[in-house]
């Protein structure tokens, strides 16, 4: 299996704070990955060191062999790396169809095409999209107005329109019921198998994590403290003492 | 050396007063997010009052600074009726309307300031004991300027105590974060708005007073330092005291340099300043990138659909109406609907770029302006006439949208349209200054169209016919990809970086599309008139495409059409009733905000909504 | 203590909240489960007066609250702890404990910020941080000690979870199991079952803006068809 994303040395500081230092890991096709970690531990600016939202100081972000570190967040998508955010962005003004076909029409680099009306451009394409996510029956609803479970369905299409390598996932679950939670995730493990993407998430369920990940990170103060599978990871005492506490927050502990 | 040395401390003196003015604007920007364009007035109305006090009271120390400070008392007064009787109802009301009304404060003040004081610029007497001069280097320089260059820091000091070491302070700076959260814990914000404009009003009025003995008095201050003072607040950092500061002195030092040095350049000379420090930081000297505003939860705007086809058919009905006017109507009702038609596309280039573009300007008179003169320059130095001159229009505006339009789209918000101001003045300063090649005041006459379109009727049908097929342009561009891509930046700028979207360049095409278009309008326009003059560009013709939009509505295509015609048949009508027209007007301002916060268009989709059950 | 009737509530043309009905006794520790987007953000929203409820009454400590101002109501002593924390960012841990002081109020603890640091001892090592220089964590503790600088005889805590990795999300349940047997009156929202039954002695299950159902604690964790219906765990 080669690495769809490879990260080696990875370093980023705020005003002499150390945020991330050196970080490594790598993901293969098709494998979901959790980061995970006390709130500040650095996981955010990882993640926006991904998708280019922020310069490293230093190491490299590798896509299919290909050094990406350091490139504009809008050329690293062109890439192939999609992304959902922890408060699901969309374009509010706009209904669901239009919403993806704007991703897709960016993608085709025709966003600058005069002569023709945005709601009939790339449309199918955004229907097939939808219909993945189970969204299509409420294609021409505006999206402003839609629950939030089905918003971050929208936003998995919108983050499909690249046909990403790589789908970097910032909190994907929060905010939604626990049976949406399931729903959503296994959705994206089945696209990430079917269609080959590798899936790196940030979460504070441990339900979700130790549910749907093929592997587990933990990131405190900046650096990689364990990686494993979630088992190991879970009876990990450091782990346990940093993060996961007793364990009566999360799973059958009740 | 030595003039350089006294220029310098002249430069000093000046900057406290605008400091004051500048510090005041921001706290009042800080806690209630409002732009008060009514700043600039109280500025002018404590120089106003303080002549009277000063007048009246005995002549001595303490007739004259009694008079000062007792002047900027009343304007703290005034600014808490203001802020009583009128900012309470607009505190929820979307920014760019609470900023109307407070043009509409604008036109109201000074009108009452001409009714109560004339319209003659009157001079204060010198301040008791300071009527001298120091020798420094062997040059004299005022002993009252010398005390202001002290004033200014002193202040500076007396705010930064105030906000940092009392419980007053400390609310208010938790308000400029976060107004609403303040209030959950139990704070009564009414008060502290309140409190807030009382001080803020209090240093306009304290800055203006404290002009009395340098300046004259006149009807120009308030407009000319609400620009100077937007200039302090965007250079210094919103919501900085200390960047006020800094920029006050930066620019009161830069205007004092420049008019011994280059008399002609001073305000080409500060833009170059304002934009240096705006590309190296975008939000000025001692400023933050504002933080999220608070989402205001459930205010989602509304779709673009398809036209209605009851709206399609009105706009038929109504163009084969205008078409056909001239045989049923009188040349002065041509006139009007030819106004009316220009202006329309004036309106309707703002709105591309407030609507779509999510970019509100305050300076879009600039690109009209540049078009107008664009023609009419060409007319005048080449003899090249009116097809030609109509080309040249919109590609000036266009030229100009693409240099200013650089700065501005690296701001958003109100600081973007600040800075749209800024640039504003700044050609229409050079435009007012470079007489040789402007005619300055006297303006540029005899701008004749073709020879067919010089009857009333053929340039009626000509600005009709080209006005219908700009806006109808504009609107088709909001439904091709690039239009939509336009307005997903403005929704969501990290959702659209993230779908590979260049947000910044998108912005800046948009500007230069609207700003083509105006300057379109701007050509349409010196023809219409016959000449062209400073005033295309002036403040007051800004705020006329700002009512224009909004009036109509922002929300809705049809706005700045309904606007258009609503607002140059009201503003006709008042001018041929009243000398006071602009009391009138600003009056009426502020009551439509304050009775339709979603424009008439939009009141009017509202209502057809309502009536007929359907969604937007 | 508090008493909820009939509330309705609108944004815009769309209906949140539909004759939503409940009751906070003194003492007691209330949850409202409910899933994103059912209610329980403008439940709480509207009872605090930062959403005008269309219709309904609203009566704590035996006045009637409804379509009060936020600040009227504070100071009657109902204190707010926002879901999205709502640190003032630019204001150090001490200041945004004093944009929260009131006056003492008869009859329930008087904090002080000393009192406070000793709640949470985190805190004490950072008086002069500025809130937007503090990790998630600390940050909901700094929003609860700012409420409680209103000595307010009942919080109203929305969503204290969310967000939040599962050791602190331990620390906040102690917090609140602390102020309880102080005699601290809660009414909490949360998604999250495990927390609800560490912490609450009662619960409403909220959905599409009404309450569907009312248990206490144990006779929720042991009714396995309410909790397979309205939360699916």
């Amino acid at each position: 299996m080669s690495a769809v994303l490879a990260v080696d040395g990875l370093r980023k500081s705020f005003g002499g704070v150390h945020a991330v230092q050196g970080v490594q890991f790598a993901l293969g096709a098709g494998e979901m990955l959790a980061l995970i970690g006390p709130n500040g531990a650095g996981k955010s600016t990882c993640f926006n060191m991904l998708n280019g939202q922020i310069r490293p100081d230093g190491g490299t972000v590798m896509l299919d062999g290909r050094d990406i570190t350091g490139m504009k967040p809008r050329d690293v998508w062109r890439l192939g790396v999609g992304r959902t955010f922890q408060i699901t962005a969309t374009f509010a003004s706009f209904t669901v169809a239009e919403n993806v076909q704007l991703a897709l029409s960016s993608y085709h680099r025709r966003l600058t095409t005069l002569w023709r009306r945005a709601s009939s451009l790339d449309r199918d394409e955004a229907l097939a999209l939808l219909r993945q996510v189970g969204m299509a029956d409420q294609a021409d609803r505006q999206t402003g107005i839609l629950a939030y479970g089905d918003l971050k369905r929208v936003e998995l299409a919108i983050a499909l329109a690249n046909r990403p390598r790589l789908l970097l996932m910032d909190e994907p679950t929060a905010g939604m019921a626990p049976q949406e939670r399931v729903g959503l995730m296994a959705l994206t493990a089945r696209l990430a198998r079917e269609q080959g993407i590798a899936v790196l998430f940030t979460e504070h369920d441990m339900d979700v994590v130790f549910g749907h990940a093929d592997r587990v990170m933990v990131l405190e103060r900046g650096r990689k403290i364990a990686e494993g599978t979630p088992e190991a990871v879970r009876s990990d005492e450091r782990v346990q003492a940093i993060y996961l506490g007793s364990g009566a927050m999360y799973g059958e502990g009740h | 050396m030595d003039i350089v040395v006294v220029q310098f401390l002249t430069g000093l003196a000046s900057a406290s007063s605008l400091f004051l003015v500048a510090s005041g604007l921001s706290i009042i920007f800080g806690v209630s997010r409002i732009v008060n364009f009514a700043h600039g007035s109280f500025y002018m109305l404590g120089a106003y009052l303080a002549w009277t006090l000063v007048e009246r009271l005995p002549y001595g120390p303490l007739g004259f600074w009694g008079g000062i400070v007792g002047a900027a008392a009343i304007v703290a007064l005034l600014g808490l009726v203001m802020e009583f009787v009128l900012l309470r109802r607009i505190y929820r009301a979307p920014e760019l309307f609470q900023l109307l009304a407070t043009f509409g404060v604008v036109l109201i003040v000074q009108d009452a300031t001409l009714w109560l004081w004339g319209p003659q610029d009157l001079l204060g007497p010198r301040a008791p004991g300071l009527r001298g001069a120091v020798t420094i280097l062997g040059q004299r320089f005022p002993q009252y300027d010398l005390l202001l260059i002290f004033i200014g820091p002193v202040v500076l000091a007396l705010l930064w105590l105030l906000f940092t070491r009392t419980r007053w302070g400390t609310l208010v700076r938790a308000a400029t974060q976060d107004r609403e959260m303040v209030g959950a814990l139990g704070v009564d914000q009414k008060l502290l708005f309140t409190t807030v404009f009382m001080l803020g009003s209090f240093l306009a009025g304290l800055g203006g007073a404290l002009q009395l003995p340098r300046e004259s008095v006149n009807l120009q201050m308030d407009l000319t330092i609400i620009t100077d003072a937007f200039v302090v607040v965007v250079v210094g950092g919103m919501g900085s005291l200390g960047g006020a500061f800094l920029a006050a002195l930066l620019i009161g030092v830069l205007h004092a340099f420049g008019i011994v040095v280059f008399p002609k350049i001073t305000l080409v000379l500060i833009f170059l300043v304002m934009a240096v420090v705006l590309v190296l930081r975008p939000y000025g000297l001692m400023g933050r990138k504002p933080g999220p505003v608070a989402a205001t939860v459930g205010l989602v705007t509304p779709l673009i659909g398809p036209t209605p086809r009851a709206l399609v058919w009105l706009g038929l009905v109504a163009g084969a109406l205008l078409v056909l006017a001239p045989l049923f109507v009188g040349d002065y009702t041509l006139t009007i609907l030819s106004e009316m038609a220009i202006l329309a596309l004036f309106a309707a280039s703002l709105h591309f770029m407030m609507g779509p573009g999510g970019m509100a300007s305050f300076g879009h008179a600039a690109y009209f302006g540049l078009g107008a003169y664009a023609a009419a320059l060409l007319m005048r130095q080449l003899g090249l006439g009116m097809p030609l001159g109509l080309i040249a229009a919109p590609l000036a505006g266009a030229a100009f949208g693409l240099l200013f339009g650089w700065f501005c789209v690296r701001l958003s918000g109100v600081y973007l349209a600040m800075l749209t101001l800024a640039f504003a003045q700044i050609c229409w300063s050079v435009a007012f200054q470079w007489v040789e090649l402007t005619g300055g005041d006297n303006g540029l006459l005899n701008i004749l169209p073709s020879g067919w379109a010089q009857t009333r009727q053929g340039f009626y049908w000509l600005a009709l016919v080209l006005s219908i097929a700009g806006i109808l342009l504009l609107r088709w561009l909001i439904r091709t990809p690039f239009g939509h891509a336009l307005r997903a930046a403005r929704d969501n700028p990290l959702r659209a970086e993230a779908v590979g979207m260049a947000v910044g360049r998108l912005q800046w095409a948009g500007f230069a599309v609207a700003a083509s278009f105006a300057g379109f309008a701007g050509g349409l326009y010196a023809y219409f008139k016959g000449s062209v003059f400073p005033t295309f560009i002036s403040i007051p013709r800004s705020v006329d495409a700002l009512l224009m939009v909004l009036l109509g509505g922002v929300d809705t295509l049809a706005g700045p059409i309904v606007g258009a015609v609503v607002y140059t048949g009201l503003h006709e009508q008042l001018m041929s009733l009243t000398d006071y027209w602009r009391a009138i007007l600003g009056l009426i301002i502020v009551v439509l905000v304050v009775a339709f916060p979603q424009g008439l268009a939009g009141q009017a989709r509202d209502w057809w909504l309502a009536r007929n059950g359907g969604r937007a | 203590m508090l008493t909820v009737q009939g509330l309705d509530a609108h944004y815009g043309l769309a209906h949140i909240l539909a004759g939503i009905e409940l009751t906070v006794q003194r003492g007691e520790v209330v949850v409202l489960l409910g899933r994103n987007g059912a209610g329980k953000s403008t439940t709480l929203k509207s009872i605090i007066g930062l959403v005008r409820p269309s219709a309904g009454q609203i009566t704590f400590e035996g006045q009637g609250i409804a379509g009060r101002s936020p600040s009227t109501i504070a100071r009657l002593g109902l204190g707010y702890v926002p879901e999205e924390r709502r640190i003032f960012t630019e204001l150090t841990v001490r200041e945004n404990l004093e944009v929260g002081r009131q006056k003492p109020r008869q009859g329930v603890p008087h904090w002080t910020p000393e009192k406070l640091y000793a709640l949470f001892p985190n805190l004490a090592e950072m008086k002069d941080r500025p809130g937007g220089r503090m990790s998630g964590g600390e940050q909901q503790m700094l929003t609860i000690a700012r409420t409680l600088m209103g000595n307010p005889r009942l919080i109203l805590l929305d969503e204290p979870s969310e967000g939040l990795s599962p050791l602190i999300v331990e620390q906040m349940a102690d917090a609140i199991a602390a102020l309880k047997r102080d005699g601290m009156t809660v009414l909490l929202s949360e998604q999250s079952l495990h927390f609800a039954a560490r912490v609450a002695d009662r619960a409403y299950i909220i959905e599409k803006g009404r309450i569907r159902h009312e248990a206490g604690m144990t006779a929720l964790l042991a009714d396995a068809d309410v909790r397979q219906r309205y939360l699916a765990v």
